[in-house]
């Protein structure tokens, strides 16, 4: 498969920068679970993009193999926490990140 | 230009300009939707790459499954999200600096060090067919159902745990509410049910 003029450095560049705008989402929406879970999502879609665009570059099927893997991993993340937000907020009636500190010692 | 460098650009801009807006949004619902934006661009591009059975997991995992569950998530629980937005701009230093630091390293690695590896590399388990000769889809069918067929097992196992503990962490039993218990019902004997009582001429129950 021919990456025509695009080369692999680009879809390097273009995760790398998707990770940051995660990462960063994380920063700024310190209180909103929500918006910290869907950075996590963009995080591993930046990784799913290195993992594939590195499978083509090498020439190697395993890359897109564990692509799906960590598809499936951050389904059941995805998942699980979404059920401990709706539990958290059923019996505290909030989602802020900041009031859960009940295991605080 | 090639048709398939505009499509890389057009495919990448939106993806990135949507992933701005995921975590920028003042309402979580059009968070949301970019996020669905962000992953059929990645589609796109996968498909782009050759990828085509990933881009269409994609589109049919995060679209449909994960993406449907955060707006399900946040259409249900009744929360002030302005409220949650303060101290916005207090974590906007810190986090544009280390943000910036994080983007600088990543694609000074991918442009610099990255892009010099080699091509079609030798070295590899598990060649690309060509297209002609093998779908993508049955090519990663080969080997995963034969190379990685413990792992494919775990990531199902995964799966299972994930929508047991979901379900066990949603499930709740709320007191006051009257259910049928069908067990309880067929367990009741006539003698615990029935009286028969001798009832007197004019003197009622």
């Amino acid at each position: 498969m021919e990456f025509g003029s695009i080369g692999l450095a680009h879809y390097l560049t273009l995760s790398a920068i998707l990770f940051t705008i995660g990462v960063f989402g994380i920063f700024l929406n310190r209180k909103n679970v929500i918006i910290i879970l869907m950075s996590v999502e963009m995080i591993l879609l930046a990784v799913n993009i290195n993992l594939v665009s590195f499978s083509v570059y090498l020439n190697d099927l395993v890359g897109q193999i564990f692509t799906m893997f960590i598809l499936t991993v951050a389904a059941a993340e995805a998942a699980i926490g979404l059920a401990i937000l709706v539990v958290y907020f059923r019996n505290r009636g909030t989602i802020a990140v900041e009031d859960i500190n009940m295991m605080k010692g | 230009m090639t048709l398939t460098t505009i499509a890389f650009y057009a495919f990448a801009i939106v993806l990135l300009a949507s992933a701005v807006r995921v975590i920028t949004a003042k309402n979580p619902v059009h968070s949301v939707l970019f996020l669905i934006l962000a992953f059929f661009n990645a589609a796109g591009l996968f498909v782009l790459i050759g990828a085509e059975f990933v881009a269409m997991i994609l589109v049919i995992v995060y679209v449909g499954a994960v993406a449907v569950l955060f707006l399900f998530v946040v259409m249900m629980l009744d929360i002030n999200f302005q409220e949650l937005r303060q101290g916005f701009m207090q974590y906007m230093p810190v986090g544009l600096v280390v943000g910036a630091i994080l983007a600088v390293e990543l694609v000074f690695l991918a442009t610099t060090q990255l892009a010099g590896g080699p091509v079609g590399g030798q070295a590899n388990n598990a060649p690309i067919p060509p297209v002609d000769q093998m779908t993508n889809t049955e090519a990663i069918g080969h080997i995963l159902y034969t190379d990685y067929v413990y792992a494919f097992q775990v990531s199902g196992l995964i799966l299972l745990v994930a929508m047991i503990g979901a379900i066990v962490l949603t499930l709740r039993s709320r007191p006051g509410v009257r259910r049928q218990q069908i067990g309880q019902q067929l367990d009741r004997k006539r003698g615990e049910v029935v009286q028969v009582r001798k009832v007197p001429t004019r003197g009622g129950v």
